[in-house]
């Protein structure tokens, strides 16, 4: 076995990490334990595979991510979840004139007052965020926190979730005018 | 319309433009294009700001419930850490 792995001493080590990690991703407690579990039975298959050259933590993370990859791309396929999507797709036709592409009479952007870069953000303004976070498809939430938040690379992405890079840059887009535009409906 | 029209419309094209922007080259066409609509366009110059800021928001986010750290109850960890002794002792 490997020197620098130490199963031994990876749930005291590793196991919360990993938890609020996918917490984060998966906003559900369950489907987070489960994955936890799952990753470390998976790493021990694979502990021959390890070569040293990220740390213990980064290799596991990396097994746990290819797994909440492998669930938002279930998730993002099931039926209710298209039903969500295609009324998220019609909300979006509604934000721009289907002529000419310019903003509608009552979606064209207005300040928040939180423009400023040293703004503090209060926590009222958090919450509205988480919420207006949670309204998202689960597609669209995939790709924003894979790119945003874990900085994928595109290709990484397109290939996980199975989508051309063409819809790619579809779903950054409308994932982000349907956040900004429930944060302006929900905070002015 | 004309090309120059078109461009100063479409709003929903800009946005895209914006999102590319922030984390792809744009090419040299695009980024014409860009520059002219928000010169003329307020709407979306409002835009491109909160856009920055929202990344910046919802990584923050992440960032502080990752801290906060959400933790695995000890029966949990103890089932679990088992779990990996049985599979060690299989080899």
């Amino acid at each position: 076995m490997n020197q620098q792995l130490k199963p031994h001493q990876w749930v005291a080590a590793h196991a919360d990490y990993l938890y609020s990690f996918a917490i984060a991703r998966l906003n559900d407690e369950e489907q987070a334990r489960d994955l936890v579990q799952e990753t470390f039975l998976a790493a021990l298959q694979k502990v021959s595979a390890f070569e040293g050259k990220s740390s213990e933590r980064t290799w596991l993370t990396a097994i746990l991510k290819n797994k909440i990859v492998d669930i938002y791309r279930k998730k993002s396929s099931g039926l209710k979840t298209t039903a969500v999507q295609a009324a998220a797709e019609q909300e979006q036709n509604d934000f721009f004139d289907e002529a000419n592409g310019h903003w509608t009479k009552s979606s064209g952007p207005k300040e928040f007052g939180i423009e400023d870069k040293d703004h503090l953000v209060s926590k009222e303004f958090e919450r509205v965020l988480k919420m207006c976070l949670q309204k998202l498809p689960a597609l669209w939430m995939s790709v924003f926190t894979m790119k945003h938040i874990d900085e994928e690379p595109t290709e990484t992405i397109c290939a996980g979730l199975k989508i051309s890079s063409g819809n790619f840059w579809v779903i950054i887009h409308r994932a982000k005018v349907s956040l900004r535009a429930c944060l302006q409906k929900n905070w002015i | 319309m004309g090309y120059l029209k078109r461009v100063i419309y479409n709003c929903k094209k800009a946005t895209l433009l914006i999102e590319k922007q922030e984390m792809a080259r744009l090419t040299f066409k695009e980024a014409f294009e860009l520059r002219l609509h928000l010169f003329g366009c307020s709407f979306c110059r409002i835009y491109k700001k909160q856009s920055a800021v929202i990344n910046q928001m919802v990584r923050q986010l992440f960032h502080d419930s990752s801290l906060k750290g959400a933790k695995l109850d000890d029966a949990f960890k103890k089932d679990l850490q088992e779990r990996i002794e049985n599979e060690l002792n299989k080899n």
